[in-house]
C-alpha cells in the first residue's frame, strides 16, 4: 500500500517536472530540470528494487551529464528562442505514436506479475547459477561481469568509442587549427 | 576567482579525498553491494570534475594530466579484452574467469570479475574526465559576467 | 466491462508512456538543439523505468544475497528477487547513454562555432540561403540549369 502511495508521488512530480521542462525558455532551467528528473527517476529504481540501477542513474544522470550540459550551454546559449511554430502538429505525432504504445501494452502481463514470461527464463538460472558457478552475492555483478561478459566488453568498447569522439569533435580540431596558425606565422 | 569562494575551496579540498576513497570502495565491493565498475569509474570522474570546477582546469590538469587520461582511456578496454585472451591462452573460452583456478572455478570467477571491473572502472573514468577536460577547454563565447 | 485489475496492473506502462511522449514533443515541437537533447534524454530515462519495470515481481527485493561475517552467502527460502537481468542491460544502457549524449553536446558545441546559433530554424535557414548561393555561383558554369 504504502509503495503505492510513494509511486503516486514520484510520478506525479516525474511528470510535473517533464511538463515545465516543456514550458521553460531559460535552458539553465530546463538543465536544472532535467538533473531533478534523473533524481526521481533514480528513486523510481530503488522502488522497483533496481538499486545498482539507481545507484547508477543518480551518479550518472544528476552529476555528469548536468555539469556536461551546463558546460554546453556556456559554450553555446543561455535562453532558447520562443516558439514560431504551432505546437498542434507535433501533439498528433506524439499521441498516435502514444496510443500505438498503449495498444502495445495491452497484451503485456500485469505488473509485477510472478509468472511472466519475463521471469520464468533466464532471470532464474541467474539467480541460482550465482550461488552455484560464481558464488557473488551481488547477482547484478555476476551477470554483468560474467554470464553476460561479452555484452559488457561491447559496452564498453562503446564508451571508449564515444569518448574518442568527442575528443576528435573538440580538442583534435582546436590543436589542428593551432598548428595551421602557427604555420601561417612562420 | 582566486580569493573567491572560500568556503567551497575549503569543502572541496575536504571531500575529493573522501569521494575517491568511495570510488574504490564501489568499485572493490561490487561483489557484496550494489556497485561495480560503471558507477565506480563514474564516481572517479566525478571527484577530478569537482576539483577542476573549483580550481580551474589548469589545476585540475596539473592533478591529472591529459595525456595519462587518454592512455586510460585506452587501457581500460585493453585491461578487460586482454583478460579474456589471458583465459583463452590457458586453454578455456573467451573470458571464462575458471581459466584463473582450475581446481577452485569459483574463486577463477572472483579473479576475473575483478579484473574485468578494473578494466571498466578504468575506461570509465578515462572517459568522463576526457570529455570534461575537452568541454572545459573550450574558449567561451561570452565572458562569466554576462551571465 | 472494465477490469478494474487489468487497469491498476498496467497503469504504470501508461505512466511510463506519458513520459515517454513528453519527451518525444520536447524532441519534435521544439527548436532548440539543447532543449531536444534534454528531451531525448527524458524518453532516454522513462523507457529505462519501462524496462525495469518488466522484471520486478511482487514481494520481491532487490538481487542481492544476505552473507554471513565470513562472507558466504545464505541462501533465505523466503525470500522471492526481482528479475537481475533487465537491471544489467539498463545499468549499462545508463553509462552508454551518457557517453553519447555527450558526443552529441559536442557536436552542438561544433554547429554554436560554424553557424553562430543552435536554433534550428535558423541553422535551416543559413543551410538554404548557402545552397541558393552555392547554386547561383555554379550555376552559370553549368548552362544555367543546375
Amino acid at each position: 500500500m504504502i509503495e503505492t502511495f510513494i509511486n503516486i508521488i514520484l510520478f506525479a512530480m516525474l511528470v510535473l517536472t517533464a511538463l515545465a521542462i516543456v514550458r521553460i525558455d531559460q535552458l539553465f532551467g530546463v538543465v536544472m530540470l532535467s538533473g531533478v528528473f534523473s533524481l526521481l527517476s533514480a528513486l523510481l529504481f530503488v522502488t522497483l528494487d533496481a538499486v545498482d540501477v539507481a545507484f547508477t542513474e543518480a551518479a550518472v544522470g544528476a552529476g555528469i551529464s548536468t555539469v556536461l550540459m551546463l558546460g554546453t550551454i556556456a559554450l553555446t546559449a543561455r535562453t532558447q528562442k520562443k516558439a514560431t511554430r504551432s505546437g498542434f502538429v507535433p501533439f498528433i505525432v506524439v499521441a498516435v505514436t502514444g496510443a500505438a504504445l498503449v495498444y502495445g501494452t495491452l497484451d503485456m502481463p500485469s505488473f509485477g506479475d510472478p509468472n511472466a514470461p519475463a521471469q520464468l527464463h533466464v532471470g532464474p538460472e541467474y539467480l541460482a547459477g550465482s550461488i552455484t558457478d560464481i558464488d557473488v552475492p551481488n547477482v547484478v555483478t555476476s551477470i554483468l561481469a560474467s554470464y553476460r561478459g561479452y555484452d559488457t566488453l561491447g559496452e564498453t568498447a562503446v564508451v571508449f568509442t564515444a569518448g574518442i569522439g568527442v575528443l576528435v569533435l573538440l580538442s583534435g580540431l582546436a590543436r589542428r587549427r593551432r598548428e595551421d596558425e602557427e604555420e601561417e606565422d612562420a | 576567482m582566486h580569493h573567491h569562494h572560500i568556503i567551497l575551496r575549503v569543502v572541496t579540498k575536504m571531500l575529493v579525498g573522501t569521494i575517491i576513497l568511495f570510488a574504490f570502495y564501489v568499485q572493490f565491493h561490487g561483489d557484496f553491494s550494489p556497485g561495480g565498475g560503471f558507477q565506480a569509474g563514474v564516481i572517479m570522474a566525478v571527484a577530478f570534475i569537482l576539483y577542476g570546477i573549483v580550481f580551474g582546469l589548469n589545476k585540475a590538469k596539473q592533478v591529472f594530466p591529459a595525456w595519462v587520461v587518454h592512455k586510460l582511456v585506452a587501457l581500460g578496454v585493453l585491461v578487460y579484452a586482454g583478460t579474456g585472451v589471458a583465459s583463452m591462452l590457458l586453454g578455456y573460452n573467451y573470458l571464462d574467469y575458471g581459466a584463473f583456478n582450475p581446481h577452485h572455478p569459483s574463486h577463477g570467477q572472483h579473479w576475473g570479475i575483478l579484473a574485468v571491473e578494473l578494466g571498466v572502472g578504468i575506461t570509465v573514468t578515462g572517459v568522463m574526465v576526457a570529455i570534461y577536460y575537452a568541454f572545459a577547454g573550450r574558449p567561451p563565447p561570452m565572458k562569466d559576467e554576462d551571465w | 466491462m472494465i477490469n478494474v485489475d487489468f487497469i491498476i496492473g498496467h497503469m504504470n506502462y501508461w505512466l511510463f508512456i506519458v513520459l515517454m511522449m513528453t519527451g518525444l514533443y520536447i524532441v519534435v515541437a521544439r527548436g532548440n538543439l539543447v532543449k531536444k537533447i534534454v528531451g531525448l534524454n527524458i524518453f532516454q530515462t522513462s523507457v529505462f523505468m519501462f524496462y525495469i519495470s518488466i522484471g520486478k515481481v511482487t514481494g520481491g527485493t532487490a538481487p542481492i544475497y544476505p552473507v554471513d561475517s565470513q562472507g558466504h552467502i545464505q541462501v533465505d527460502p523466503s525470500l522471492t528477487y526481482s528479475n537481475p537481468l533487465p537491471h544489467v542491460l539498463i545499468l549499462t544502457a545508463i553509462v552508454v547513454g551518457i557517453a553519447t549524449t555527450s558526443l552529441a553536446l559536442a557536436l552542438i558545441i561544433r554547429i554554436r562555432e560554424e553557424y553562430d546559433t543552435i536554433e534550428e530554424d535558423d541553422i535551416l535557414k543559413i543551410e538554404r540561403e548557402l545552397s541558393a548561393q552555392d547554386s547561383k555561383a555554379h550555376g552559370s558554369a553549368m548552362g544555367g540549369r543546375a
